[in-house]
């Protein structure tokens, strides 16, 4: 689709994407966050808002499969492409995000759980592209997730379970 | 409301001559935080992403041509950049964070016209010339005479960056790159600091220094550059580079930060880049 017109008065109109696998056309103004649409409109509220403006990673999304924040994106650059949350990211039943998830409780990975599901899908992200990242990887990956609990060292031990806190490469 | 999606330059330059009162988006990181109210009032947008002609990078000769719509994340993997101008990919590892990088365009980050713009002191310590498209076509623009003021550039109504490019560095060049912020990533720059330059025989033969959140506009910083020229890059040319830096530039105190600090973070900065210089 090249171009999207609607009439000026009622500023709406349909997109269609990819919603975690499934097909899906969403109503709205263009410029609506995706962020709004995902939870609001599809009732996915495993993403969450943090900031609502960029800074703290919290509404973190896959946009073909590129880790980027929802509240930036509007709905209209959806169109044609794939949208995965982390409902669908953190359900798949194995692979290396699954294993970090099932120590993520026991390590202190979550405390209050507000930054938890952005973390989550950066995480896919990551583990996606490199199964065995070293702390400086991890680290760089989630430099755009904010979290002011844990610290960040339950998180990482999550993922580097065979690391102690001082170590620095997998 | 209209939200187009040219597929060409072509295209992208008939919309425009249409109306050029089309607002360009790419990557929206810097437009998406206005919030959704504002949001809804926006009319009519035009999306550079879906634009080739705007994306990626390629040899020209003399230099590297990088499309304005490519994104940091881009830059950071792009092994002519990377060898190029390590500079320039210093800095998109810093504009934000991953996801910020992913989307945020070298193009965005130029005609957002913010004083605090990451990667904006690197272009202009590069030399780098901006390309740009409207009704009349192409032209270029030094990107030294880009900025006119505040947030205020020299785009005419309708036209859009298309691209840049970044002169090739005679050999021996030194790039460094330092931005001090809140946090090591995802916060705006409180200073923002790059140079390139070149020893020759023991002495500065090259210098060019730059700033961003330091005054209205990112500024070389011409007077220090000229004051230690032709000096061995040893701790009196650094410190005569340093302590002039700090007095040429016109920073404010802002939430962020205070003119203060930022004078003094400046003169350190860069006094240790000119050290730097001896590699």
């Amino acid at each position: 689709m090249a171009e999207v017109e609607s009439d000026r008065g009622g500023c709406r109109m349909t997109t269609s994407f990819l919603l975690n696998g499934q097909s899906i056309e969403a109503e709205g103004h263009p410029m609506e966050r995706l962020l709004d649409v995902v939870r609001e409109q599809l009732g996915l509220t495993g993403t969450k808002e943090g900031c609502g403006e960029g800074e703290c990673g919290a509404c973190t999304v896959l946009l073909d499969g590129e880790p980027v924040l929802s509240c930036l994106v509007p709905l209209f650059q959806c169109e044609g492409r794939r949208v995965e949350t982390v409902e669908a990211l953190a359900g798949r039943p194995d692979g290396p995000l699954r294993e970090t998830l099932e120590r993520f409780v026991a390590t202190g990975g979550v405390q209050c759980g507000a930054c938890t599901p952005g973390i989550v899908v950066t995480l896919a992200a990551l583990l996606e592209r490199n199964a065995t990242p070293s702390r400086e990887e991890a680290r760089e990956a989630l430099a755009g997730n904010l979290c002011r609990c844990t610290g960040y060292e339950g998180i990482l031990r999550a993922l580097l379970p065979a690391l102690g806190p001082e170590d620095s490469k997998a | 409301m209209i939200a187009l999606r040219p597929r060409s330059l072509d295209e992208m330059v008939r919309h425009l001559e249409g109306d050029p009162g089309l607002i360009p988006v790419a990557g929206c990181t810097d437009l998406m935080v206005r919030g959704p109210e504002a949001l809804h009032r926006i009319d009519k947008v035009i999306d550079l992403l879906g634009i080739p002609e705007l994306r990626g990078s390629r040899a020209v000769d003399g230099g590297l041509e990088i499309g304005a719509a490519t994104t940091f994340t881009e830059i950071r993997s792009s092994a002519a950049v990377r060898a190029a101008f390590p500079a320039l990919v210093e800095a998109a590892g810093q504009v934000g964070g991953w996801q910020i990088q992913n989307r945020a365009t070298l193009g965005g980050n130029i005609a957002n016209a913010s004083p605090a713009g990451d990667s904006l002191p690197v272009l202009l310590a590069l030399d780098a010339v901006v390309v740009v498209a409207g009704r009349k076509g192409q032209r270029e623009i030094p990107y030294a005479e880009f900025h006119t003021g505040y947030r205020k550039t020299a785009l005419e109504p309708g036209e859009i960056i298309v691209r840049v490019r970044l002169p090739h560095l005679p050999a021996g060049s030194i790039q460094s790159f330092r931005k001090v912020g809140t946090r090591e990533a995802q916060a705006i720059s409180k200073v923002v600091v790059a140079l390139v330059g070149r020893v020759d025989s023991g002495r500065i033969a090259e210098l060019r220094l730059a700033a961003g959140s330091v005054a209205p506009v990112p500024v070389r910083l011409r007077a220090a550059e000229e004051a230690v020229r032709g000096l061995p890059p040893e701790a009196e040319a650094a410190n005569r580079a340093g302590s002039i830096a700090a007095q040429e530039v016109q920073p404010i105190d802002d939430v962020r930060s205070t003119a203060e600090y930022r004078r003094y973070v400046l003169e350190r900065v860069v006094r240790r880049m000119v050290l730097g210089l001896v590699g």
